[in-house]
């Protein structure tokens, strides 16, 4: 418990998340888009031509954004080392086939989805924070990996 | 053109978010979902703070007839919960839980040169393919 206390960051976190939602406040309000990343990431290879280079600027800028905060507080950020691939490997094909047949992720459905009120969005985001934490239970207590 | 640069902005803003709220960090996020656990809270203050702004500045972008740069929004009305959404949600859980990775941050990380950053875009873009290719049978 104590160490969890110790990295216990609200404040960071609710600036980060109020930064985050006027990224998404901005391309709805200029652009008429909603900043759901698994869409836009999905979008870069099936719309036409000229949809995927807002797509790609703002794929490039999300980079670009961690690397410019990497920079400015001299590599506050540390990576994590020795976790298995393969389990990356797995998870992330779930992510993509996932957010794609569920139609989002936690920026499509749980921030600009829950920002309209929308139901669908809300039994989305109950479902995926339920799974992934039904998920971490069995892989790391369960099954003591990772 | 306008458009363009306002979603590189837009991008360059939710990075930094991302890597300010520790977002970014695959192990915060799993100590978040490890709520039998060590449980961080942290990350439950990301989401707030965003819906904070989001709840209010929406409330009033979609009162507008048309966005500044567009002639309407680009909004689905989708309001059917069915299985497609639960499961695919189910499954979306699943591979977060398993990587501490949602696909923001994935691509973020690129962003320090992670090569586990790299394994993870690949890997959810071969589940997009494969998804459209399962839906497209």
């Amino acid at each position: 418990m104590g160490k969890s206390l110790e990295n216990f960051t609200p404040v960071s976190a609710l600036s980060g998340g109020a930064l985050i939602g006027l990224s998404v406040s901005l391309l709805l309000l200029f652009n008429g888009r909603m900043a759901g990343i698994s869409g836009i990431m999905n979008g870069m290879f099936s719309a036409p031509k000229k949809e995927e280079i807002w797509r790609g600027l703002f794929l490039m800028g999300l980079i670009l954004g961690a690397f410019i905060f990497q920079l400015l507080t001299n590599n506050s950020l540390q990576l994590r080392l020795g976790y298995p691939i393969l389990l990356i490997i797995l998870g992330g094909f779930l992510v993509g086939f996932g957010t794609r047949m569920g139609n989002g992720c936690t920026s499509g459905h749980g921030i600009c989805g829950i920002a309209t009120f929308s139901l669908r969005s809300i039994a989305a985001t109950i479902t995926f924070m339920l799974s992934g934490m039904i998920t971490v239970f069995i892989l790391k207590h369960l099954l003591g990996v990772a | 053109m306008i458009i363009n640069l306002i979603a590189l902005l837009a991008g360059i803003i939710f990075g930094l978010g991302l890597a300010l709220s520790q977002m970014i960090d695959p192990n915060k996020v799993l100590n978040f979902l490890d709520v039998t656990g060590d449980w961080d809270p942290s990350l439950a203050f990301v989401m707030i703070g965003a819906l904070a702004v989001t709840i209010l500045s929406f409330h009033f972008i979609l009162k507008r007839s048309a966005p500044l740069l567009d002639s309407g929004f680009h909004v689905t009305k989708q309001v059917i919960i069915n299985r497609p959404l639960l499961l695919g949600a189910g499954l979306f859980g699943i591979g977060w839980g398993m990587t501490g990775y949602c696909p923001g941050p994935a691509v973020a990380s690129l962003g320090l040169f992670s090569v586990e950053g790299i394994v993870m875009v690949i890997a959810i873009y071969a589940g997009f393919f494969s998804q459209r290719w399962i839906a497209n049978k």
